[in-house]
Order: C-alpha cells, then sequence, then structure tokens
C-alpha cells in the first residue's frame, strides 16, 4: 500500500439555512481555502471526487452544476458518488493506491434547507414495502434508540450526556451550527420529540460543504510540515430490511475498524457521525475505543449534519487535529443509510 | 391462483424551496426592469449569461455585472416536434441557443414568427417581451426571440474569436 | 498502466426491454449478477465488495438505491459503493470496480449498473419544472439536437448520415437476442418515414427507454488466469469531466472527451487507434454521435467522421466496426448504458460476442459520455495479457 495523508481541510460554517446561494456559490470558496491551504497548485491535483444527492436540492444532477465551483477547466480527471464525500475520499484513496493518481481533491456539500429532510430520506427505503408506510427518518432512528435502551444498561441519561458532551465540544469549533452549555437534568426535562428521543438528541439539519486534500507520500511530506496519514481506510454495508439485523449494536463499524486496524495502536481522539445520542454509544462499543479517547472535539454531527459531506467532515476534523500536533493518532467514522446501514472508519496518524 | 401483482404506485411528493443564488438573483432582478444582465468574468473578461457567480472556464467567482442587448444571433437550433410535458408551448416550435449582442455565451430560448424552412444558423434575432404589467422574476419576460432583419453572422467566426479570447 | 493487471472474467446481462413486469429493481439487478457470476463460474462468496452505478435516483424515486438493494446483491458484509457520474456512469462504474482490484485491495470486484425506466419517468425527471428557467427543454433529444445541428453546419455532412447510423444499429441489434429494439424490416425508407422528434433527430434515429442491467466481475491479475473462461485485460482506463458552460466551450466536439481518449490510448500503447483498436462500443443515444465521437475519439480528423459512417467503415464487416450490439439506439437502460459498451467491448476481445461477434477482435475500445457532452468514460480491452 503506498502512503497517503489528508494535507488540507476546509468546511464552510454549517448553518440551517444558508440562504440566497447556489451550490456554486457554497463550494467554490472551501474549494479555493483548501486548495490554497494544501499548498498545491489546482492543476497539480490529478483526481477530483464528490459526494452529494440530488433528492437533497430535489433536482436530477446536482452535482453536475457544482462542478461550475471545483475549478473543472482545463478537464480533470474526475468521478462522484451519490454517498457521503467520506465514500468519494475512499474511491480516491483507491485511485491512488491503484497508481492512477498521486493527489486528489474531494468535496462534499449538501443544501438541505430546500427540502423536509425528514420526509426526503424515507426515500432511501425498500420502494415497495417499506418507503410506502411514509416512516421518516427520525423516527426509524427511534425505533433503533427504544431497542438499546431495551436491550443494554444505556439509559436516557446516557444519551444527554453525549448531548451535552458535544455541545460543550462544539463550542470550540467555529463552524458548528449548535453549541452551547447545557445540563444533563435541562435536556432530560425537555419533551420527546419522537420517544425516546428528544431535540437534543438528534442532528440539526444543515447546510455546508467541506473540503479535503489528500496526497500520496513524498507530495504529502513537500507541502505538510505534519500530514496525517490514513493508515487504514474501510467501509462495510449491513442488510437493509430492518428485520435482518441487530439494531443495537454496529457490526459493519465492528468489522471495518478490524480491516481498518483502529485497535492496532493508542486513539487519541474519534470523530464519529453519530446524527444521533444513542448511535455514538454503539459506534463507541463497535470501535471497542476506550475510555480515555476523546470523542467528537468538534461537536460531531450533532453540532452541525451537512448531508453527504457530514462524513468526510470527521475526516477532516481528525486529521487537522492531527496535522496541527493536537492529536497524534486519530479514528474518524462516517454512516450512510438508516440506522447506521452503512460505516466507513478511518485511521489516521501523525508521523 | 390469483393475478400476479406486477406493478404498484406509490405517489410520492416533496416540496422544495429552491434557492436561485446570488448571482441568479440579480439577474431575475434584472429581467423584472427589462433588462438582461450578464456578468464579466474579472480574469477572462468574457461575459456570461445566466451567471451563476463563477466563471467555470477560470475557476473564479464573478461579481460585475454587465448589462446585455436584447438582439442576438443565433448558433444553433432544434425544432421541437412533440410537445414537452408540462409546458405549455405547441410543437412544431424553435429551441435556439441565441449569444446576445455582449455575450460569449449562448442562451436558450423560443424563436418564433419565422417560417421553419428559414430558420438558419447565424440568423439575427430580437427579443419579444410581454407587455410590462406581466414582467415577473423570469426569463419568461421574454416570450420568445423573433427574426431581425438584419445581415446573418458568420458563426465560425464568432466561435473563433470566443475560443481564442 | 498503473498497479495491477485486472481481467474481466464475467458478464452478464439482461435483456433488454420496455418493461421487466415480472421483477422488482432488486431482482433485475440480481439476474444480471447473477449471469455475470456463472460466467465466471463464481459464487456470491467469491466477491470482495460490490460497486453499483446507476442514473440520476429521481429515474426510479429511490434515494441512494445502493442501500435497498445491498441485500440483493450479496453486499452484507462487503464494502460497497455507489457511483453516480451522469449518463458515463455504466463506465466510471467499471472503472471503480477495476481500480479496486488494480489497487491491490480486492481480489474479486462485482460491479452492477441498472434502469427500470418501466417505473419512472425518465422525461419528466430530466426536464422536471424547475424555476428560474423557461421551460422549453424537451429532455435529452431537445438539449442534444442542436448540437448536432452545429456539427453538420461544421462539417458539411450529408442529412442522410444520421439515417445511416440508425439503419446500420438496427441490422446490429438482428443479431443481438438481447437487443430492445429489434426491428425485422428495417430500411432506410422506415427510418426517414418515422416523425421527425427534435430535427435533425427522428423517432427510428434515437433510442429507446429500456429496463436492464448490466454486470461484471472484475479479478487480479492471478485469478483471471485461472477463470474458466478466457478473460477481458483492460490495458487502459480514463475519466474526464469539464464544466456544462462556460464561454468559448466546444461542446461538438468536447476538449474532455479528446483528452480521455488520448490518455485511455496511450496506457493502453496505442499510437494509431483506427489501425489498433479492432472494434468499438460508443454511446450513440442519437444517430449523428457516432460520427461526432468517432472525430472526438481521434478515429477521424475533425470535420471528417461522417465520410467513415457514410464509406461504410463503421459496419460489422468494416475496418471499425462501431456498437455491433446494436448500441444505445438499440437498447437504453441509461445507466447501465455506459457499461454496457464497455462490457460489449469485453465480449468482443473474449471472442464471445455471438453473432455480432467481429471476427478477430483483439483489443476494443468502450465509450461512455453523460450530462452535457462533459463527462467521459473510456477503456481498452485486449484479448491479450500485457
Amino acid at each position: 500500500m503506498r502512503d497517503v495523508a489528508v494535507i488540507s481541510f476546509a468546511q464552510a460554517k454549517n448553518v440551517r439555512d444558508a440562504g440566497a446561494v447556489n451550490e456554486v456559490e457554497i463550494i467554490m470558496p472551501v474549494v479555493a481555502e483548501a486548495i490554497a491551504q494544501s499548498g498545491l497548485a489546482r492543476s497539480e491535483i490529478d483526481f477530483t471526487c464528490s459526494g452529494s444527492s440530488d433528492y437533497l436540492q430535489g433536482a436530477p444532477f446536482a452535482f453536475v452544476m457544482a462542478l461550475d465551483g471545483a475549478g473543472a477547466w482545463p478537464p480533470i480527471s474526475e468521478s462522484h458518488v451519490e454517498m457521503d464525500a467520506a465514500w468519494a475520499l475512499y474511491e480516491s484513496w483507491v485511485k491512488i493506491q491503484s497508481g492512477h493518481a498521486d493527489s486528489a481533491l474531494i468535496y462534499g456539500f449538501s443544501k438541505a434547507s430546500s427540502g423536509k429532510l425528514r420526509e426526503v430520506l424515507n426515500l432511501q427505503l425498500d420502494p415497495y414495502c417499506v418507503a410506502p408506510l411514509g416512516i421518516d427518518s427520525v423516527s426509524l432512528a427511534a425505533l433503533q434508540a427504544r431497542a438499546l435502551l431495551e436491550k443494554s444498561a444505556y439509559s436516557e441519561k446516557d444519551f444527554a450526556e453525549v448531548a451535552v458532551r458535544n455541545r460543550a465540544n462544539a463550542k470550540n469549533n467555529p463552524k458548528a451550527q449548535l453549541a452551547g452549555d447545557y445540563s444533563v437534568d435541562e435536556i432530560l426535562a425537555e419533551p420527546c420529540l419522537v420517544s425516546p428521543l428528544r431535540k437534543h438528541d438528534c442532528a440539526p439539519i444543515s447546510d455546508g460543504a467541506s473540503v479535503i486534500v489528500i496526497a500520496a507520500g513524498d507530495i504529502a511530506r513537500r507541502v505538510c510540515k505534519r500530514p496525517a496519514w490514513i493508515r487504514g481506510i474501510d467501509h462495510r454495508i449491513e442488510p437493509h430490511s430492518l428485520g435482518a439485523r441487530d439494531l443495537t449494536v454496529s457490526a459493519s463499524t465492528r468489522l471495518a475498524a478490524e480491516k481498518a486496524g483502529v485497535n492496532q495502536g493508542p486513539i487519541d481522539i474519534a470523530e464519529l457521525h453519530a446524527p444521533f445520542t444513542h448511535q455514538e454509544l454503539i459506534l463507541r462499543d463497535a470501535l471497542q475505543l476506550k475510555d480515555d479517547v476523546e470523542i467528537n472535539p468538534s461537536g460531531g454531527a450533532l453540532a452541525g449534519n451537512p448531508m453527504m459531506t457530514a462524513g468526510l467532515s470527521r475526516i477532516g476534523e481528525a486529521a487537522s487535529r492531527i496535522i496541527s500536533g493536537q492529536a497524534n493518532r486519530g479514528v474518524a467514522h462516517a454512516t450512510s443509510g438508516p440506522c447506521l446501514q452503512q460505516n466507513l472508519v478511518c485511521v489516521l496518524e501523525g508521523e | 391462483m390469483s393475478e400476479p401483482i406486477t406493478q404498484i404506485v406509490t405517489p410520492t411528493s416533496l416540496d422544495y424551496t429552491f434557492t436561485a443564488g446570488g448571482a441568479t438573483e440579480r439577474f431575475l432582478r434584472g429581467l423584472k426592469d427589462g433588462k438582461i444582465l450578464g456578468q464579466r468574468c474579472p480574469k477572462c473578461q468574457l461575459v456570461i449569461v445566466p451567471a451563476r457567480g463563477a466563471c467555470a472556464r477560470c475557476g473564479v467567482p464573478t461579481e460585475d455585472d454587465v448589462e446585455l442587448a436584447d438582439t442576438g444571433t443565433m448558433t444553433t437550433y432544434t425544432i421541437v416536434h412533440i410537445p414537452v410535458p408540462g409546458s405549455d408551448v405547441k410543437p412544431p416550435f424553435v429551441a435556439a441557443t441565441i449569444f446576445l449582442d455582449g455575450a460569449d455565451i449562448g442562451l436558450f430560448h423560443l424563436v418564433h414568427e419565422v417560417s421553419l424552412d428559414k430558420i438558419r444558423p447565424g440568423m439575427r434575432v430580437k427579443a419579444s417581451w410581454k407587455p410590462q404589467e406581466d414582467w415577473g422574476f423570469s426569463l419568461t419576460n421574454i416570450r420568445y426571440f423573433v427574426p431581425l432583419d438584419e445581415p446573418d453572422v458568420d458563426v465560425t467566426e464568432l466561435e473563433r474569436r470566443i475560443a481564442h479570447a | 498502466m498503473s498497479g495491477e493487471l485486472c481481467g474481466i472474467v464475467g458478464i452478464g446481462q439482461t435483456p433488454y426491454c420496455a418493461q421487466r413486469a415480472d421483477v422488482s429493481i432488486a431482482g433485475l439487478c440480481r439476474e444480471a449478477a447473477l449471469n455475470a457470476l456463472e460466467d465466471a463460474g463464481l459464487e456470491w462468496r467469491d466477491v470482495d465488495a460490490v460497486v453499483l452505478g446507476t442514473a440520476p435516483d429521481m429515474f426510479e424515486g429511490v434515494m441512494m438505491p445502493e442501500l435497498y438493494l445491498a441485500d440483493a446483491l450479496g453486499a452484507t458484509g462487503k464494502p460497497m459503493l455507489r457511483v453516480h457520474t451522469a449518463g458515463s456512469v455504466g463506465g466510471s462504474t467499471a472503472i471503480v470496480a477495476s481500480t479496486l482490484i488494480e489497487s491491490g485491495i480486492h481480489d474479486r470486484v462485482l460491479t452492477v449498473t441498472f434502469e427500470k425506466q418501466s417505473e419512472s419517468n425518465a422525461m419528466w425527471a430530466l426536464s422536471s419544472k424547475q424555476p428560474f428557467s423557461p421551460h422549453i427543454n424537451a429532455g435529452a433529444g431537445g438539449y442534444f439536437a442542436p448540437l448536432i445541428r452545429s456539427y453538420i453546419r461544421r462539417s458539411g455532412a450529408p442529412e442522410h448520415i444520421g439515417m445511416l447510423v440508425a439503419y446500420k444499429d438496427r441490422l446490429n441489434a438482428l443479431k443481438n437476442p438481447l437487443a430492445h429494439l429489434r426491428i425485422e424490416d428495417i430500411s432506410m425508407e422506415k427510418i426517414e418515414s418515422s416523425p421527425m422528434l427534435w430535427d435533425p433527430i427522428r423517432y427510428l434515429e434515437s433510442c429507446p427507454s429500456s429496463d436492464g442491467a448490466c454486470a461484471m466481475v472484475v479479478a487480479r491479475e492471478a485469478l483471471a488466469k485461472d477463470a474458466p473462461k478466457k478473460p477481458a485485460w483492460i490495458l487502459g482506463h480514463a475519466m474526464r469531466s469539464e464544466p456544462t458552460m462556460f464561454c468559448g466551450r466546444d461542446e461538438v466536439n468536447p476538449h474532455a472527451g479528446r483528452e480521455c481518449a488520448k490518455d485511455v490510448f496511450n496506457q493502453a500503447g496505442i499510437t494509431d487507434p483506427l489501425k489498433q483498436i479492432d472494434m468499438a462500443e460508443i454511446y450513440v443515444p442519437f444517430s449523428w454521435f457516432e460520427p461526432m465521437w468517432l472525430e472526438n475519439l481521434g478515429f477521424a480528423e475533425e470535420g471528417k467522421g461522417w465520410e467513415m459512417t457514410d464509406e461504410g467503415r463503421t459496419a460489422l464487416d468494416g475496418d471499425l466496426p462501431v456498437n455491433c450490439s446494436g448500441g444505445v439506439l438499440s437498447s437504453n437502460a441509461i445507466g447501465a448504458s455506459g457499461m454496457i459498451r464497455f462490457a460489449e467491448a469485453a465480449r468482443q476481445v473474449r471472442g464471445d460476442a455471438g453473432d455480432h461477434q467481429v471476427p478477430g477482435a483483439r483489443t476494443a475500445l468502450g465509450h461512455a459520455y453523460g450530462g452535457g457532452s462533459q463527462f467521459f468514460s473510456m477503456w481498452v480491452v485486449s484479448s491479450e495479457q500485457p
């Protein structure tokens, strides 16, 4: 395997509604910032890959227009996944491993404010038997949370603690949408949104964009003082049928973590893409993270969850702490689909 | 044995609130006042219409608005013979690429009031606006373009000029 | 070519038709996947990862269908990727699958693409009413017809060229039992008298709306060598994109396509494409795109592509047979159409193309494009192990 590292990360401020801006206007400044910070010229970046979903914008080919903001002239070698851009990073990493590229620009963006996300996500379900029932994404997560409460030792207090910590961590994240000091009691006193989930258990709906530049060995060393090396990256999917899996564990995260070698060394920080508090608990267990691991120093998806790029942002957040020297070995995670159906795990390390 | 089920219909309806974006917003506001606004790229100096806030050729944001004429040159076209779903334009109709005078990129619109066998690349055309009281924030303020009694423009030359600009 | 050598060891398609009422979306994909596995002499457990590709999710009304298709494609517990690069997606998906092998990450990868147009309305999805733009875009035909008009103006091609391409591809389709449109009494007269849709595109010069899926299994060198059937070896692959609209963009002969072709031929060691490529499967949804792409790919000089068509050089017995399967004009399961081109090129060099086989084909090009002629993906495959 070739050595490949994250050398640059930039993101737009996560906001509930970015207002009167289009995809190009959201992406362009963030792409420019990430490229400037990478130390590479646009023309020196071999491959470009993005992640987005047409259903967020409600228009086919949303990613096509976005290309206007990505610097695609002269023509670029480019691809797109209809997934969180963390998988676009995976595709780019594979491209570099295959020797077809030495560097890559990865971006993801969301304008979820255009539609009603909870209803939109219903269309991810089996179109014949489940989607017609009209169940929304928060209700599905609540189903999972209830199963967890019934089966494990976790309580709603544990959920609230996750919310309190993430919101507090987000105070140090200038790009966060939600941050602040809360107490567990305060949160538990709130009514349920969809039982057993309260508003604070759920990630906000966000507009945003994030961009990462990765590069192979010598290039990374040349342009970056302390690259965040990708020591392992793997992703796995589980059955779609909710009845076919145990919702209280994340078998795919556990397997991906094993393949990515999460526990082959001590972990300082973890950035987990958990749009719901109970999912962070499930992921922590699946990754077998020890108690001393700092989880979501950025505030995680609970601080801002631009769909299709929140996973990429987790990799960026973990990488930037390694690049800055705050951390040495971190794990980043991204998820896709209802109730953590698909998961990606990336291990990052300083030199 | 009962009839096999081969298809079910699941009506789905999603509401979206579209955002035009900053550049498009200025373009639409211009149309409301009967003006066609393009944007000049600060780098290549070419004028884009409708602008989306960036010159995709140079990869830079565009901010400088330029008012364009409502006359131009039709560079290419098609005669559409089938109805367009959701549109009240009756076929056959001419859909064409029009380079407005002062712009360096084609705008897609309709050309009417011309016999179909007279349609040719290089034709000069002019916008036919709706009555002013019907103007909204829309390119449909221009109903369509109509032929202008001027000599044809050499399209090959026009394309060459922009490509080499 | 970089990385490890990758071979195509299994190819599976469904028949293409207007409506597959007997299967669900999952059933359609699974059918192609099973055919590919059978062709490769493999079982589900032999597959390390699955790469799915399809056109805009709005076609079928399923958001990110890889999630729902994971079960049917035996992907659970495995890595699964979902590619979407507009019309070129079928090609791009095959390329992503190949890089998973070339990188040394996996041994065997299953890649699947599909479209079930009968459960959707592509024309509606493509021209759905958007605010801020006049509503005159009559689907893909309305978009591409003006580009064809530009091509005719520039090249001076005679008007019958489009019909000639349609005639040739429809004759080829009669040799391909999987093809959707198989018109037994096809003739130039029949094409000429078919209704004009988007001038100069006639009904019989356009692609149909098809249901169908296409799958392939790609494997690393050692496993491909031991496969029960002769593999097709990937000599090179490339992707290129450029923005939809910018001043001075050549939409007829796009720069991205020219660069993509140069790259893929360079990787494959091809210096004289016309001489060294034995056949090509090129993405031609409207007949006139054959001569346009012949020029863009470098098989003909600019403005001369139509002469190759006119002289019959792209027919099954010509010196560069193009779209021997009947092409996109005969079967268009949009999300799969690019992969069908890639797979049909591979079938040819495996000597496994049935009645539409080009005798002795050793090196073939698979080509796909999408968006506003702005996304390109290509590969060159060979019967000979490099």
